[in-house]
């Protein structure tokens, strides 16, 4: 064992995604939730509006982000939740990996756990609200991706900032959501303009600024991290 | 410890405080009885003289304050720096809950709404909510240290986030028709009411500094307290095993 090389930035990162999902895949419990709140939430939305006087179309991008900020922070509580029970943060933060490298494993199974739930909820919506999702799918999953890594970067950090206070899980969306808006207008904007068939160049300054919260909150978040653990 | 001797006298008066006090008292005095009354808003124009400097204030003095000390505070760990970003923190609630308070009461007669979804509303509004968490999370740490640094980084990403709010809400608002809104503009004031607007500007950033003063002192009153009594040996008898983490 001790002749082992520490793993690089990267290879680490990915070796904490790994841990984080096998965890993950292996008790399914938040990953399920996540399912089945957002498959409940797309339903309850659709009656909580009146279908005759607002148009499914008109209605879906609102809710299906709405839905995807919310099924996310699910995911992003468990996050440092599962390394607070037996202290299993300490051994993690005791091996010989770069702090950043941590960030970067859990926003990696934070994204790809969003991304799963995106991938069941977007066609939920497509056939709860009629959507014509064919003709859309592409650059859909392209904003999906792009709100979703915003997401991820200031929730990860969020959560392992929330794990050590004693509000805990009631904590991270009211700090979260303030930083949320700058992603959930752009995606739900970019959304629309899709969905009613115009075409996506009508929405580039909108993905522009989405693109933008990405690069730098990624990169911030990043730098930042470290500060929340160090002891 | 850096803290200031906690010894003062802790029923001396404060003298910026009462100064301050009375600035705005006299404001508010010439205000309502001797600066002509607006035109065409009447009466209800004479909000301005709150609304005004407490945005001005509380957007960008005070949360300045918090992301430029917090960002200080990460490079150099000095806990003066945390009490800074916290009293400016809270008294820029204060500000800025005044801000959205005075503003729907301006807007009713004026605009004829209570509120409309305009980009600097939204962005206030949304820079209100990161106040309110900012003190949330500080509430919820004992740490001090943790504190400190938690609240650092929130007070610096607030900073980084305040261009993107402003770009989304403004996008947001110029893409949408929205019915037209009288907007309340004061290219030229008349030189009395610039006057009482200078003189409101000038009492309630006196105020601002007063009560972030006072906030700070407390700050460091109380942390000498913790300090003292971390300091207190704990009695044998109430030690209990605890199981080794």
């Amino acid at each position: 064992m001790s002749t082992r090389v520490p793993p690089g930035t990267f290879a680490a990162a990915a070796l904490i995604a790994r841990k984080d999902l096998a965890i993950e895949f292996r008790t399914r419990s938040a990953f399920l939730a996540a399912i089945v709140f957002s498959l409940l939430a797309i339903v309850i939305f659709f009656f909580a509006w009146d279908a005759t006087a607002v148009n499914a179309v008109d209605l879906a991008p609102g809710v299906l982000w709405v839905i995807f900020t919310f099924s996310g922070l699910l995911g992003l509580h468990r996050s440092f939740g599962v390394e607070e029970a037996d202290r299993a943060i300490d051994a993690l933060l005791a091996s010989p990996v770069d702090r950043e490298a941590v960030f970067l494993g859990k926003a990696l199974a934070n994204l790809l756990f969003v991304l799963g739930v995106q991938a069941i909820a977007i066609p939920a919506v497509a056939l709860f609200y009629n959507l014509p999702l064919s003709r859309v799918l592409g650059p859909l999953v392209g904003i999906a991706v792009l709100a979703a890594i915003g997401l991820v970067s200031v929730g990860t950090l969020f959560s392992a900032m929330a794990a050590n206070t004693r509000l805990a899980e009631l904590l991270l969306p009211v700090l979260a959501l303030p930083f949320f808006v700058p992603i959930i207008l752009p995606a739900a904007q970019s959304t629309a303009r899709l969905l009613s068939g115009r075409p996506i160049a009508e929405a580039m300054s909108w993905l522009r600024i989405l693109i933008a919260f990405d690069i730098v909150f990624v990169v911030a978040c990043a730098l930042a991290f470290p500060f929340t653990l160090e002891d | 410890m850096t803290t200031p001797a906690p010894t003062e006298d802790r029923r001396s008066i404060d003298w910026l405080l009462t100064i301050a006090v009375l600035a705005v008292t006299a404001t508010f005095v010439r205000a309502i009885f001797f600066t002509p009354a607006e035109a065409r808003q009447g009466l209800a124009q004479k909000i301005f003289y709150v609304h005004a400097p407490s945005a001005f204030i509380a957007l960008y003095v005070a949360f300045g304050i918090v992301a430029v000390s917090g960002a200080l505070y990460l490079w150099l760990r000095d806990e003066r720096l945390d009490r800074i970003a916290a009293s400016a923190a809270e008294v820029g609630v204060v500000y800025m809950t005044v801000v959205l308070i005075t503003g729907p009461m301006w807007g009713k007669p004026v605009w004829g709404t209570w509120w409309t979804w305009d980009a600097r509303l939204t962005l206030t509004l949304f820079l209100w909510f990161v106040f309110l968490g900012y003190l949330i999370l500080r509430g919820a740490i004992d740490d001090h240290g943790t504190r400190a640094r938690y609240s650092a980084v929130l007070g610096v990403l607030g900073a980084l986030l305040v261009p993107f709010i402003h770009l989304s809400v403004y996008l947001f608002r110029t893409l949408h028709p929205m019915p037209i809104v009288l907007k309340p503009g004061h290219p030229s004031l008349p030189n009395s009411m610039l006057a009482t607007f200078a003189m409101s500007f000038v009492s309630f950033a006196l105020l601002f500094v007063a009560l972030l003063r006072a906030r700070y002192r407390l700050a460091a009153r109380v942390d000498a307290l913790v300090a003292e009594e971390e300091f207190e040996p704990a009695p044998m008898p109430n030690l209990r095993a605890e199981p080794i983490r």
